[in-house]
């Protein structure tokens, strides 16, 4: 038995375990349309580890493996991007003063969530960058002395729930064209929120790619003044 | 397998210029916007990348797969605000969608024009 524990330290053990779960994601997807694939599989993964007493660690050693793919797919959204901005180019700036006021907005109701709770100035400044890709919500969290890796978990929960909730939300609101739609999830649920379009829609994929690193910019030139609000405003 | 070559090449063309510039943004999306200016002036076919990118998109959710998990590791930390926590995340997700989906609608003259892109 103790060598069979041995095998989850192995970096193959990681991988074909999320693969697997993925795969029996997209089953489950195509029987229930409402069961999102990424929420089902991370849930099967979550409750496997806690129930074998897997540790993450052992997991991670094949998780890194898996994630090393979301750098190429990253730089892949280029394809959809370039084919959108032939035909969106009247829109540029439409999508960015949307993607600016949104990121604002975005930063203000957090902020106020918080104080209405009475949390503390910590998780106030972790909560705060969690809109944007994670690599820069987590720059941007050390930067404003939050907790970087908590922000790093907040940020794939957001893109997460963007990516579950949000477009049903939109058609709830009456906005349903590929413009809107790609621009707002882009914004508010960065890769996460774009890979679910990107299975549904290559025209809203484009937009969402292209809103989520105007996102990530927006949020990282706000950063600045900030860093150096925030100390005084919360002293 | 080009594709993933010249995804690979602009990822780590788009790390280089991290480094370099130090520009706030991560090499992963700098290189998204390396590639979409090379495929706009005709430096890179669509052709040679398109089956490679449609796969990788197809499946980018996967991806994130491994980073959710590791919510696990942070469950103590979570339980002890989760109102709060769950509150936020699901408010501020929401108001971003909608501020964004209705300024993009109101500047590009409503739902209608939105549609014609």
């Amino acid at each position: 038995m103790s060598e069979l524990r041995d095998l989850a330290g192995e970096p193959v053990f990681g991988v074909a375990l999320t693969i697997g779960a993925y795969a029996l994601a997209l089953r489950l997807n195509r029987r229930w349309k409402w069961m999102h694939p990424l929420f089902a599989c991370t849930g099967m993964l979550i409750v496997l580890l806690l129930v074998a007493d897997i540790p993450y660690e052992d997991y991670s050693k094949g998780g890194e493996i898996v994630s090393f793919f979301l750098g190429p797919t990253t730089v892949a959204l280029a394809v959809p991007l370039y084919k959108s901005l032939l035909t969106m180019r009247r829109r540029l700036k439409a999508i960015a003063v949307g993607v600016a006021a949104g990121s604002v907005a975005g930063l203000c109701v957090s902020s106020l969530v918080v104080l209405a709770f009475g949390g503390s100035k910590e998780l106030l400044i972790t909560l705060l960058p969690k809109s944007v890709t994670t690599p820069i919500a987590i720059e941007l969290s050390k930067q404003l002395a939050g907790n970087a890796p908590l922000t790093g978990v907040f940020t794939v929960l957001t893109g997460l729930l963007g990516s579950m909730f949000g477009p049903a939300l939109l058609r709830l609101f009456g906005l349903r064209s590929d413009l809107t739609i790609g621009a707002a999830v882009g914004t508010a649920a960065h890769g996460i929120g774009t890979g679910r379009l990107a299975r549904e829609s290559e025209a809203q994929a484009g937009i969402s790619g292209f809103a989520m690193s105007l996102s990530g910019l927006v949020m990282s030139l706000l950063g600045i003044p900030l860093a150096i609000w925030l100390p005084i405003w919360l002293r | 397998m080009a594709g993933i070559a010249v995804l690979l090449l602009y990822h780590l063309l788009g790390a280089a210029l991290r480094e370099l510039l130090h520009v706030p943004l991560p090499g992963n999306v700098l290189g998204m916007l390396l590639l979409t200016l090379s495929l706009l002036l005709g430096w890179v076919k669509l052709r040679w990348l398109e089956e490679s990118a449609r796969f990788l998109l197809k499946h980018m959710m996967l991806f994130f797969a491994p980073t959710i998990v590791g919510v696990i590791a942070y469950f103590s930390d979570i339980g002890r605000h989760w109102m709060l926590i769950a509150v936020n995340l699901f408010v501020s997700m929401a108001s971003v969608l909608l501020v964004t989906g209705w300024t993009v609608r109101k500047l590009s003259g409503g739902e209608e024009e939105a549609e014609r892109v």
